[in-house]
């Protein structure tokens, strides 16, 4: 079976200016959401108390509301969670009170208040310096990340792919994480997770690419380097088209099989895949092409194996 | 010829996953339920606890599975949980006082798979069930506090080099002496910085001050002590608790991650968790009439105490020196190879103890353990009161009049001496910890998850298989086949990994995401042989040059993202440490599978023979 039967090369690079002016307005919306929507931070970064309870029954959550009110948490969050049986209770961290006991207190409100049958299914407190440790900790986690990753790629291809996929990386990145400002998803630990997971899906893609751009300018005399990076992301279409396939299937059943706690995780990685299966075809590239990548930057390192059907190749 | 691997190349892939698979296998097999026995404080669990459990269950009537002793624990495992529920009770009621009764889930694996260290994976507590603590260090109490101690220890220094000073103070990081005149700062700076290596001496001439501040070295291990110290007391009470494989690890510079799977009662563990202990040197009463004590008539000045094993002890009431000037305790070994506890006072209690010993060289001194333990009861506010308990820790002679620096022999085994030592130490808890992240996982929720990501699995890599076997039909199959192995492997090398390495929610989900990942390099592979093909390639040149073309592209590929996974590994706790283990192995083992794995299974069925199709 062939999903992508192509003949000729696709003239990927004829559209960069047009993707080109996409990206940056697509990076320039998230960073606007992100500095006036902020990021909807889930408990493992603001601190404070989350209770979930399982009821026997769809929960009544006026009533709960109503229950946390009259026994003075009027600062509340009440929310259904996955079911509407399954409701989850968020506090903010408050002074003077031993929050590590909240939860305890809260569970006997509710289970007095409301007189049902009170399934405590999870209780997380956090420390507000917890938090505060955790963001700066998470931020300087990518940071590291990227810098690594930049290294090792300078290190194996050369600075304008290095500097290009990382470009690509931190355009991923800060797209999924405007798309979470955006639709006000809440972001916890598993999605920071889903995002350092995503860098490395999308940096899977970018070499592949990057990869055959080397070769082929080794392999192709004929033609410019536009020309050579068209041929080999025309080559390597329909096994981005088919990772991301796979990829977005298992994330699939993650996000309808794997329950809410999971939820976050798989939306991150879902966006994450579709922005960096369109990065690794437009941004990396394109930015080493801006770069002046050409045939003379990759000719000295001869890799042996690739000189035996060097002639065979040649068009 | 082409595409052929030699014999022994194949049987080692084969070798390979066979080692995956019957470590994976484990898995495979239900959990007893089980009751454990652990020695409490000192208490060890020998083969005579286990002939002990033995007749209690026996005279009760409470049939066992087996009962044996393992990792220095006594294991009772049950065929239903009924009888485990009656055991505990029973075996609690009558031994709970030296040991610790815990409910347990054993894995059933088979002996010959336990006894090459065949184990199932360990389940996170978002999996299993239980709460999880983290607690901070109070790293800048435990800085005064030794600032304090040597204040003190200046004071008496100067003192009897007869250097006179006008006073000694701590400010918030050094410590000022002040002096009268620039003769005495001169000598106390001299005598001072030899007497204190691990700290900085300033001198200020003209407002005759003497400063001293820790080194950055110094203040590490004053750090760095602190919170050995909490692990060491923390791990001595979570044993009490009663709970089953709990872990107490360090994490970063100042927090330490406790874990109790299974327990649901927070706020008895908390309490537990930060109980205070204290120690209390006290001489024997050794004029005092024991038999009579026994029959109530106990004199004025003492008091009637019991030792670990039972055997009552008459004390002193008076205190000879408490535990807050132990500054360290540590086991080693006298010359005659015995083991012993040296013990460190600072220079107060240095000086306490050698006049309270000088005049009573010859006699008895006991060590006595206090623990405030919180009881089922309750005081009119709604605190739960603390009960005061007192234990004979150790009872040893005076052989001389003892200073700053003395030490116990005769403790008994190189175990006892270890736990002495570590319970001396517990009674000055340099730094108080603070709980600052808690986390409580119900049981429902925890089995629901398990459920929730074994269906995600089990559908994701249903797609996947279905997806892969259309698009490259016989060629599919054989990557479907890598898929099969390397989630046998991933489960195979997590289950042979020691401790630390639990599966959680975020590491199946590690799983899964591996799933759809690991057949891109098949996906690499195929495309470039299909390429290859349709440039008019020989069917054997193209499955060659398929795989040696995509090698390099692969192995890029897969180290970039391996790391991430390390970054992710190195940052994240708990659940997302999960993600980052499961991940990464799932990177190796999906390497291994997806080359050279498919690469056997190809040559074997294609590998050197005249072919004109290939079904790809």
């Amino acid at each position: 079976m062939q999903i992508l039967q192509l003949k000729d090369t696709v003239a990927f690079m004829s559209y960069r200016k047009v993707a080109l002016l996409l990206s940056i307005v697509l990076m320039l919306a998230s960073v606007f959401s992100l500095a006036t929507n902020k990021l909807n931070f889930g408990l493992d970064f603001t601190g404070g108390t989350l209770i979930e309870v399982g009821f026997e029954q769809t929960a009544d959550l006026n009533k709960i509301r109503a229950i946390m009110e009259t026994n003075g948490f009027d600062d509340a969050v009440v929310k259904f969670y996955g079911s509407s049986r399954d409701v989850v209770i968020r506090l903010a961290t408050r002074e003077g009170v031993k929050a590590e006991m909240l939860g305890n207190q809260v569970l006997d409100i509710l289970q007095s208040g409301t007189g049902d049958k009170i399934d405590m299914r999870r209780i997380e407190f956090v420390g507000a310096s917890v938090g505060d440790e955790l963001a700066e900790q998470g931020g300087l986690a990518m940071l590291t990340a990227l810098i690594c990753i930049l290294v090792y790629v300078a290190f194996r291809f050369e600075w304008r792919f290095a500097l290009g996929s990382v470009i690509a990386l931190f355009h991923d990145v800060l797209l999924t994480l405007g798309l979470f400002s955006v639709l006000q998803l809440e972001f916890d630990l598993t999605v920071l997770a889903a995002i350092l997971a995503v860098i490395g899906y999308s940096l899977n893609d970018t070499i592949v690419v990057s990869d055959r751009i080397r070769e082929n300018f080794r392999k192709i005399r004929v033609g410019g380097p536009e020309e050579v990076i068209n041929i080999s992301l025309t080559q390597t279409l329909s096994r981005t088209v088919i990772t991301s396939i796979t990829t977005l299937l298992v994330l699939a059943a993650l996000f309808f099989q794997g329950g809410a706690l999971i939820h976050g995780f798989a939306t991150a990685l879902l966006l994450g895949v579709f922005v960096g299966t369109y990065s690794s075809v437009y941004v990396a590239s394109s930015i080493a092409l801006a770069l002046g990548i050409s045939k003379e930057d990759l000719i000295p390192e001869v890799i042996e194996k690739e000189g035996a059907d060097q002639e065979e190749m040649t068009p | 010829m082409l595409n052929k691997y030699p014999l022994w190349k194949s049987l080692m892939v084969l070798f390979i996953v066979a080692i995956g698979a019957i470590y994976a296998s484990p898995n495979l097999y239900p959990e007893d339920p089980a009751v454990q026995l652990s020695g409490l404080r000192g208490v060890e669990t020998t083969a005579a606890t286990l002939d002990t459990v033995k007749s209690h269950l026996d005279e009760n009537n409470i049939s066992y599975a087996n009962i044996a002793m393992e990792k220095g624990q006594v294991l009772a495992r049950f065929k239903n949980t009924e009888e485990q529920l009656k055991a505990r009770d029973l075996l609690d009621d009558i031994m709970g006082e030296e040991y610790s009764v815990a409910l347990n889930l054993t894995p059933a694996t088979p002996s010959w798979l336990a006894s090459i260290g065949g184990t199932p994976m360990k389940l996170g507590l978002d999996l299993s069930g239980g709460v999880s603590f983290l607690m901070e260090v109070n790293m800048q109490e435990a800085i005064v506090k030794v600032q304090k101690s040597l204040v003190d220890d200046f004071r008496t220094g100067l003192r009897g080099e007869k250097i006179r000073y006008r006073s000694v103070k701590n400010t918030n990081d050094s410590i000022n002496v002040q002096f009268r005149n620039a003769e005495d700062l001169e000598k106390a700076e001299t005598f001072l910085s030899k007497q204190n290596r691990d700290l900085l001496f300033v001198s200020n001439e003209g407002n005759l001050t003497l400063s001293a501040s820790m080194t950055e070295q110094k203040l590490k291990e004053t750090r760095e002590y602190a919170l050995q110290q909490n692990i060491t007391i923390i791990r001595n009470r979570v044993n009490e608790l009663g709970v089953a494989e709990p872990l107490v690890q360090r994490q970063g510079k100042k927090h330490i991650v406790i874990e109790l799977p299974g327990v649901q009662d927070t706020a008895k563990a908390k309490e537990i968790l930060s109980a205070t202990a204290t120690i209390e040197f006290r001489l024997v009463d050794t004029e005092g009439d024991l038999g009579a004590a026994l029959n109530g008539r106990v004199p004025g000045s003492s008091q009637l105490l019991k030792e670990r094993n039972g055997q009552p002890v008459l004390l002193k009431k008076r205190v000879m020196l408490t535990g807050d000037h132990i500054v360290d305790a540590g086991s080693s070994f006298d010359e005659y190879s015995r083991p012993q506890v040296n013990i460190t006072l600072d220079s107060a209690g240095g000086n306490k103890m050698s006049s309270n010993t000088k005049s009573n060289i010859g006699k008895p001194m006991a060590t006595v353990f206090i623990e405030f333990k919180p009881t089922d009861r309750v005081d009119s506010e709604g605190n739960t009161i603390f009960e005061k308990v007192e234990e004979v820790i150790s009872v040893a002679t005076i052989q001389a009049r003892l200073g700053k620096t003395f030490r116990i022999t005769g403790a008994g085994s190189q175990a006892e001496a270890h736990n002495l030592a570590l319970l001396l130490r517990a009674g000055a808890l340099v730094a108080p910890i603070q709980i600052v992240e808690e986390r409580t996982v119900g049981p429902t929720l925890g089995a629901e998850n398990v459920q929730l990501g074994f269906q995600a699995i089990m559908l994701g890599f249903g797609l996947v298989f279905l997806f892969m076997l259309v698009y490259y039909r016989a060629f599919g199959i054989v990557a479907n086949l890598a898929l099969g192995a390397n989630l046998v492997m991933i489960i195979g090398v997590m289950s042979m990994m020691p401790g630390g390495a639990a599966l959680t929610l975020p590491g199946m989900a590690g799983i899964v995401l591996t799933v759809g990942m690991a057949v891109d390099a098949n996906v690499l592979i195929f495309e470039r042989i299909r390429e290859e093909i349709r440039e008019g390639k020989s069917i054997q040149q193209s499955i060659h040059q398929g795989y040696d073309a995509a090698f390099s592209t692969i192995i890029d590929a897969n180290i970039t993202t391996l790391i991430a996974a390390l970054i992710l590994f190195a940052v994240g706790t708990g659940p997302i440490k999960g993600f980052a283990i499961t991940l990464s192995i799932g990177i190796l083992t999906s390497m291994f599978t997806a080359v050279v794995g498919t690469r056997t299974v190809v040559n074997a069925v294609w590998g050197g023979k005249r072919l004109d199709k290939l079904s790809i």
